[in-house]
């Protein structure tokens, strides 16, 4: 056992990384939680968008064509959802979890042939002067732009719902959907956009596996990141900066039984590797979640 | 004609199987408080959200202010200057009060300015309002004036008011009524639908009655009694409840010294209440809302347990029993919110009738339910009580307000208990049904059965009580002969005065 080998730095900013999908895929839900609807296919759309980020950055080479190809492809299958819960009033658990396994079978599918290819590299960027201040620099500042797209995309959300009009109204509508239609706003076009913009963000968080993290393309590799991406949603209970301290924790315990391995330490590597999941189950037993949005999960109907 | 502000000229809305709206034409001046009668299901809902452009019409047509008017959904109506207060409130819990408000506006200033004009608004009309607390915290009449206040920024030329009363005390309601009148005197026309047939005599200048869809009369209601604007709106002569002379007969319920911990945050504990009810006798229990009403009715029900003698049945002691094994032993109750307590919203009235009625009625046999027995009994019910539904396959919240209470009261009194608990028997009931429901109450008690009637309405009170007692933070006030009680004497009782007459007792 060398516990010497884990460097604190490193293992902060390879936290980051390992954060990323998660908090990616649960911002894209966690608006389509405070919209009302419970959308259990997260992980069916992550992989979705694993498979069509990675074919369209293999035939174009651009990993930025790839992530748009993505958030497309996780949009696409999140409409199927949208349709089925909204138009033809499916039950969003019973739908939620078909999509799941959908999204498994479809990418399988799609990604017959793209087994073993290695993807192009994502470059980093780089920022000068900041990224060369001690300690705080390499923690912050050597990452690819996904990272701090997965960053913004918290803050944006947070602004979004706190300050803006469109964002008071998405949350009427999952507050009290029937409440929110008696004064006129569109409760199934506003769940359509926000179901869309959930894939969209799923498909990126996938993508992010496929072409960052690993980076290539095997069956099954998202691994049950959505389903940690919706236990984080009620982690947080559905606020912005709170998901951002759920996946960071969940990705510090990842990285953490990465090293811990490297090290040698005498656990079971199967223990070690549960690990980050048992810390998500824990905190979701201590943390006492907060108030759901009122209308989340029910179905709407103009007529009720 | 200048002075007309809305004209409806033969509005017809039909749905399936019903015509809700059948050739409705008035007008609304301007700066008139126009009122809107009607019985559960006479159309009054579809027509105001007509007019508030939340349902289209089949034929006929609009005027606002000389103009076509079609809003083709609420953000058009509240466009032109129409602004509705619902009945069951549009506001969201967890949302704060600027922010509800500013939902219901078309073009919502900053949040900073809005609360500084909700601030503003709230004192000029007298209606005292926190911009920053979250709605789900307000009481009832707290929460009306968010809907009031939403409406008043936008300026309405037309303001429409479903059954703004009905959660109100007595308090809100002049509170109310005095910023009525200062819209009035601003030259805003109000629609007021009610069915406090005594309010709208106070409020309002004219009424149009509805009766199956169609307009059957107008009125002044100032010049019309209450009595003859009801007959109007039942088409009937209506049945004033009365009683058959006859003797209270021997003690069936005992509360001994009942006291309980309030059983949540926003509860009222129950202190040292002591009364007796004898057989044939209904004791009405009158009290502010909040002041220990849900708290009694859930300790006779047993849906909250006490010490075993503090509920005490024909001399059995039950105040550690469940509800049914209450029921078996006698006691029946109906509680107040009708929808997710007296009844599972749904599930069908049949079910409905079997959850309360298996015990007493027989509907479960070796474990296993009696259906044909329990869609008999749900019928019974419904013809008894003239539930006005399809058939009891229905589920409950398909039925009307008025519709539902009837037949949660129906189904404990067709149980013939021994002891009967009531909470708000007419709450939201128009006068026919609410007529029907105290006759079966008195009747029930001539036939033998204790009743308690826990209601805020002070008249229900004196037409159907043998006594009177008052709750309040939790007591009970000794119970008066309810006989030549003035509406005084029952206002010292609600008050403060108890703590005088417990001592009066004590010495």
């Amino acid at each position: 056992m060398d516990f010497s080998s884990i460097n604190p730095i490193l293992l902060l900013a390879s936290l980051m990384v390992a954060a990323t999908p998660i908090i990616l895929a649960a911002a894209g839900e966690l608006i389509v939680e405070r919209a009302g609807v419970l959308n259990l296919g997260v992980e069916g759309m992550m992989i979705t968008g694993a498979i069509t980020g990675f074919i369209a950055t293999v035939t174009t080479g651009s990993p930025w064509i790839g992530f748009a190809a993505a958030a497309v492809g996780g949009a696409g299958l999140s409409l199927l959802f949208g349709f089925l819960t909204q138009f033809l009033l499916s039950n969003q658990v019973a739908t939620g979890l078909a999509l799941t396994l959908f999204g498994l079978g479809l990418s399988a599918l799609l990604g017959q042939g793209y087994n073993g290819i290695k993807a192009p590299e994502f470059p980093k960027i780089d920022i000068p002067v900041i990224s060369d201040i001690p300690v705080l620099g390499p923690i912050l500042c050597s990452h690819d732009p996904m990272v701090y797209v997965g960053l913004g995309l918290i803050a944006g959300i947070w602004y979004f719902l706190k300050y803006s009009r469109a964002g008071l109204v998405l949350r009427a509508v999952g507050e009290n959907h029937e409440a929110a239609h008696a004064l006129g706003y569109h409760v199934i076009r506003i769940r359509i956009l926000a179901i869309m913009f959930g894939g969209a963000c799923a498909g990126l968080g996938g993508a992010y596996i496929s072409l960052v993290r690993v980076p290539q393309w095997t069956d099954g590799m998202t691994a049950g990141a959505g389903w940690i991406a919706l236990a984080i949603v009620v982690f947080a209970s559905w606020r912005p900066w709170r998901l951002l301290i759920g996946a960071y924790l969940f990705g510090g315990v990842t990285v953490l039984q990465l090293n811990l391995q490297a090290a040698g330490i005498a656990i079971p590597v199967e223990y070690l590797a549960m690990s980050p999941y048992i810390a998500t189950i824990l905190v979701l037993v201590l943390m006492s979640a907060g108030r759901a949005p009122g209308s989340l999960g029910k179905i709407f109907h103009a007529s009720r | 004609m200048t002075d007309t502000l809305l004209e409806l000229r033969g509005l017809t809305k039909a749905y399936p199987g019903v015509v809700a709206n059948s050739d409705v034409s008035f007008t609304i001046g301007k700066g008139e408080v126009h009122a809107l009668l009607g019985e559960n299901g006479a159309g009054k809902s579809t027509l105001v959200k007509t007019i508030y452009g939340l349902v289209k019409p089949d034929t006929g047509s609009m005027m606002l202010n000389g103009a076509a008017y079609e809003p083709s959904e609420p953000r058009a109506a509240r466009a032109s200057g129409v602004a509705m207060v619902f009945q069951h409130f549009s506001l969201f819990d967890a949302l704060n009060v600027a922010e509800n408000i500013a939902l219901g506006m078309e073009n919502p200033p900053a949040m900073g300015d809005l609360a500084a004009r909700i601030r503003e608004v709230s004192d000029q009309y007298g209606l005292p309002l926190d911009p920053d607390r979250i709605v789900g915290d307000l009481s009832a009449g707290e929460r009306q004036r968010v809907e009031i206040i939403r409406c008043l920024l936008q300026d309405p030329k037309l303001l429409i008011m479903d059954e703004p009363t009905s959660v109100l005390t007595p308090q809100e309601v002049d509170i109310l009524f005095k910023t009525l009148n200062i819209l009035r005197a601003e030259g805003t026309s109000i629609l007021y639908i009610s069915h406090k047939l005594e309010e709208i005599r106070t409020l309002c200048e004219h009424a149009t009655i509805l009766r199956h869809g169609k307009v059957v009369g107008n009125c002044d209601p100032r010049q019309t009694s209450a009595r003859d604007m009801a007959e109007m709106m039942v088409g009937a002569s209506l049945h004033v409840p009365e009683k058959a002379p006859h003797e209270a007969g021997e003690v069936v319920l005992s509360i001994r010294g009942l006291s309980a911990p309030a059983p949540h945050q926003f509860g009222t504990a129950l202190k040292n209440i002591t009364v007796d009810v004898r057989a044939g006798e209904v004791l009405g229990i009158g009290g502010v809302a909040g002041n220990g009403q849900d708290e009694l009715v859930a300790a006779l029900s047993g849906e909250m347990k006490t010490a075993a003698g503090m509920v005490v049945i024909d001399g059995r002691e039950i105040g550690r029993l469940g509800p049914n094994e209450r029921r078996a032993a006698g006691l029946c109750a109906a509680p107040e919110e009708r929808n997710g307590h007296a009844a599972a919203p749904d599930m069908s009235l049949t079910e409905n009738a079997l959850m309360t009625g298996a015990v007493r009625k027989n509907l479960v046999k070796n474990g296993l339910l009696d259906w044909p027995a329990a869609k008999a009994f749900a019928e019974e019910v419904i013809k008894a009580f003239d539930v006005r539904t399809p058939g009891p396959a229905n589920a409950a919240r398909s039925l009307s307000g008025g519709n539902l209470q009837k037949f949660v009261i129906g189904r404990e009194i067709m149980q013939k208990p021994r002891v009967l608990v009531i909470n708000q028997p007419t709450w939201g009931v128009d006068a026919a049904a609410a007529a029907s429901i105290r006759q079966a109450i008195l009747d029930l008690a001539v036939s033998g059965t204790a009743v308690v009637c826990i209601s805020q309405d002070l008249d229900e009170l004196r037409e159907i009580s043998d006594r009177f007692a008052a709750l309040n933070e939790g007591k009970l006030t000794p119970p008066r002969p309810a006989k030549g009680l003035t509406i005084d004497e029952i206002g010292l009782m609600l008050g403060g005065a108890h703590d005088m007459e417990v001592a009066h007792v004590d010495a």
